[in-house]
């Protein structure tokens, strides 16, 4: 059933007309063109499409969009800010931590969400943090490596 | 240094540019040179797969044109998923025709204009598809140095061409820009005498590491992937599936899904799809079809395929063949014979098999996630009817293969549908068709008889592959008695697998280097030398008796007969022309049997490394992706129905898993380049089974080495 949904994503106050009955995925890629986050599974296993509620890293295939309602909802191209790369984006370029890239912003979110609540992890704490979200190509030790340079950048830039 | 380059098929997605015939397309990329030239040779043919292939193209391709502005696009069949061809490929073009790398645009993956391609697999990209990309390059820059001499009025060996620039040598002041000599020009032309390629002194991009040149695309989510393409009208699909392979639809009733807001059903004899402009809709759709089979199912699960295999009428294809078995039998001190069994494996690339299609006028265009854009076209050609130039195929980035992509069955599925709505259509494959249609690697078994003689030299090697593949069963060791044999089903024999197999990285290479090296460990510790030194001693291969040296020196190892409790294991191999060597340490909890990695080292040579830094990252990528066919990675199934469809009972690699890894690439600048993407997965198995043999004793024969695995192995000890 349609109706009006209001939230912010990316930082703008977003009002749709949609079936708050769809999943934040599909709405994300299909209504928004935020083709950033992925579908990998649609079961929450490989956190592909996984974005920011309230700060939070959430799996979007898991939720509606009705459920974000009046909340705050970053997705991969809202942690670009004014063309300024996010420093766990920029990590990852440096450290070259991916190849396919298509689990790659779902890793990004993740880290993103990871550093908001942990800002300066150990190495165990970014693997446990990162656990859950599956790459096939084998780029781990360096989103590893990625995730801490991106913690000191933050915290030096504090 | 850092460069960007990007792929040009955004911007053909206009309407306008299907059905765009080759001389128009160029036209529309601006006035330039096109050099022609023969593309492929006989040599460079070798081991490809003939039956997959349409007919080498008889006439002239382009390989490159350089645009008004200096731009150079650089155009290639093959994909980019991950493997980094985007960068080293641009290396190689940029060294060759002289000009900056970032003036290199690559163009990957659109039949329509790009060379004709068999498929990105076999870590082919660079030891075959290089060297003929370098001979067009060469050939351009010897057209240019013509074209400026003339213009210049200085002759050609008085001139350089350096960063796109030609110059007179004698007064630097005379130049003339590519650019400059192209302008509004268009000329197609060869050279009577071929020129040589440019030897490795003088690369200035080749041998330098570059990171992925499609790094800010991928790290903000603006790298496009099939599934990020949007057209007006277009409908996501969603397909009825049986529920195991063999089953047959005997009826169907669609009519719940019909009364879903704005579906469409189609439905022609087997095939029934349910499609809607929401994909949420289509989802809710398919699951209301009420649907009946009937069942023709193989009776063989994933405990009995294995004996299946060994009781089945195979026919037998002695490979390779040196001496006499017998006679190294009766030279052996001791004898040693195993039996290794391998189950399938899923490629499971985090990107499930996408495919967009559009049907315009009478030309469809469908652009898929596959490894094979043109082997895709040549299957719509013959599904769907259309010639050859109304099938367009264009690849955007590709999230992860493996092998797995070669076939690209969505892209038929939604040309199909496409034809029959009108509208351009969608299909991006659920996790749970991804695991059901998946060509998964082949079970199979490995027997290997073999003994050693007193003095620890092989005196006989008896190897026996059922039904997997025999790429990597070869010997690599120094045994006068060898004989390598495969049975397998004959042509027009019945069925072996009960599901479609296929190539999964460094197809079949894991199995026979797993089983080699296990049997070479097992004859190193009965002759109670230290498993190293057994290697050494029973190798001529300089190249592995180098690798093998190469990771001593990199793990620090110090020599000790195995077991020795240490969990120290080596394994090596060779694939698509590189020689690997391994080490690893392990620790095994012997009251669970779970095995944790500490570290592993590998040493590669791969003859000239055109990127480094990419070239490492596909080792590490190998040794990470390694550790899931070692403990857990299984495909369970009875009969035709896959009983592993998600990620939740099918576990690959995560977080917890990592060892630490330590890579070294041999410089080897003289030799011609080799494969990068599949070598170092190789010995990963077997590397790890001989750790685990090194600290407990036990023998691993049966891989993924869950925990029960492990502890029936210490059982045996």
């Amino acid at each position: 059933m349609e109706e009006t949904i209001s939230f912010q994503l990316n930082g703008k106050k977003t009002e749709a007309q949609l079936d708050t009955s769809q999943t934040l995925l599909w709405v994300l890629r299909n209504h928004f063109g935020l083709t950033g986050t992925k579908y990998g599974c649609g079961m929450g296993f490989c956190g592909s499409c996984t974005v920011l509620i309230d700060d939070e890293p959430v799996r979007s295939c898991q939720l509606t969009v009705g459920e974000v309602a009046g909340k705050k909802v970053v997705t991969i191209e809202g942690l670009v800010n004014k063309d300024i790369m996010h420093p766990v984006q920029k990590a990852f370029l440096e450290h070259d931590a991916f190849q396919c890239g298509f689990c790659t912003p779902g890793m990004i979110m993740n880290a993103a969400g990871l550093l908001l609540k942990n800002p300066s992890p150990s190495t165990q704490e970014i693997k446990d943090g990162m656990e859950n979200n599956l790459c096939r190509c084998g780029a781990h030790t360096r989103i590893v490596d990625a995730v801490q340079t991106a913690s000191k950048e933050m915290k030096g830039g504090k | 240094m850092k460069k960007e380059t990007s792929k040009v098929a955004a911007p053909l997605l206009t309407s306008k540019s299907n059905g765009m015939p080759r001389r128009s397309f160029f036209k529309l990329l601006g006035g330039g040179i096109i050099i022609l030239f023969r593309p492929w040779s006989t040599i460079e043919l070798f081991g490809l797969p003939a039956q997959q292939g349409r007919n080498l193209p008889r006439d002239y391709n382009a390989f490159l044109q350089i645009a008004e502005d200096g731009t150079v696009n650089c155009f290639t069949g093959k994909i980019e998923m991950g493997q980094g061809i985007i960068t080293s490929l641009a290396q190689m073009m940029a060294d060759e025709l002289n000009v900056p790398l970032e003036k290199v645009k690559m163009v990957m993956g659109d039949t329509d204009l790009c060379p004709w391609d068999m498929g990105t697999w076999g870590s082919l990209s660079t030891r075959v598809f290089g060297p003929s990309m370098r001979a067009a390059a060469a050939e351009a820059r010897g057209v240019l140095l013509d074209l400026a001499s003339k213009e210049l009025g200085v002759p050609v060996t008085q001139l350089e061409a350096r960063e796109g620039i030609i110059a007179d040598t004698k007064n630097p002041n005379k130049s003339v820009t590519y650019a400059q000599l192209t302008k509004g020009k268009r000329i197609e032309k060869f050279l009577d005498v071929k020129p040589s390629v440019e030897d490795y002194t003088k690369f200035k991009y080749v041998g330098k590491s570059y990171n992925h040149a499609d790094g800010k695309l991928k790290v903000t989510g603006a790298a496009k992937y099939t599934g990020d393409y949007k057209l007006p009208g277009m409908l996501f699909a969603r397909i009825l599936r049986p529920p195991s392979h063999g089953a047959k639809l005997t009826s169907v009733d669609t009519s719940a899904a019909e009364k879903i807001a704005g579906t469409k059903v189609i439905h022609e004899g087997d095939f029934v799809a349910v499609l809607n402009e929401n994909r949420d809709l289509a989802d809710q759709a398919i699951v209301k079809i009420k649907a009946e089979y009937s069942f023709n199912e193989m009776p063989v699960n994933d405990k009995t395929i294995f004996d299946y295999m060994l009781k089945a009428d195979s026919k037998l294809n002695v490979l390779k063949t040196n001496g006499d078995i017998e006679a190294g039998r009766k030279l052996s001190d001791k004898t040693f014979e195993s039996r290794f069994d391998d189950p399938y494996l899923a490629h499971a690339p985090i990107e499930t098999h996408s495919a967009l299609a559009q049907l315009e006028g009478d030309k469809m265009t469908v652009w898929a996630s596959t490894q094979s854009p043109f082997g895709l076209q040549d299957n719509l050609v013959r599904e769907l009817g259309f010639p050859r130039e109304k099938v367009r195929v264009i690849t955007p980035f590709v999230g992860g293969g493996f092998g797995g992509k070669a076939p690209a069955q969505q892209g038929i599925e939604a040309a199909k549908l496409a034809k029959l709505t009108g509208k351009p259509v969608m299909v991006i494959w659920t996790r749970d068709e991804e695991f059901f249609y998946d060509t998964f690697h082949p079970a199979g078994v490995i027997k290997i008889n073999s003994g050693i003689d007193k003095n620890g030299l092989i005196k006989f090697w008896d190897y026996n592959v059922y039904y997997s593949g025999t790429r990597g069963s070869d010997t690599i060791y120094d045994v006068p008695n060898a004989k390598t044999s495969h049975f397998a089903n004959d042509r027009g024999g019945p069925e072996m697998h009960p599901f479609a197999t296929g190539a999964w990285r460094a197809p079949n290479a894991n199995t026979n280097t797993f089983a080699r090296e296990v049997q070479i460990d097992i004859m190193a510790s009965a002759a109670g030398i230290d498993p190293l030194e057994f290697r050494l001693k029973n190798l001529k291969d300089e190249k592995m008796i180098d690798c093998l040296k190469g990771v001593a020196k990199k793990f620090g190892y110090v020599a000790g007969k195995s077991p020795g409790g240490r969990g120290i294991g080596i394994a090596c191999g060779t694939d698509a022309g590189t020689w690997v060597a391994h080490m690893a340490e392990v620790r095994v909890d012997k009251t669970t049997g779970k095995v944790k990695v500490i570290r592993i080292a590998c040493v590669q040579d791969m003859g000239l490394c055109v990127n480094p830094e990419g070239a490492t990252i596909q080792m590490e990528g190998c040794i990470t992706m390694g550790l899931g066919y070692t403990f857990t990675e299984e495909v369970f199934f009875e009969g035709g129905n896959i009983l592993d469809r998600g990620f939740d009972t099918y576990q690959i690699p995560k977080f917890s898993w990592l060892p630490k890894i330590e890579t070294e690439i041999l410089e080897r600048k003289d030799k011609a380049p080799q494969g990068g993407g599949e070598p170092a997965i190789i010995a990963i198995g077997a590397v790890i089974a001989n750790a685990v043999f090194d600290a407990t004793g036990a023998r691993i024969f049966r891989l993924p080495m869950t925990p029960a695995r492990v502890l029936e192995a210490l059982k045996k000890v």
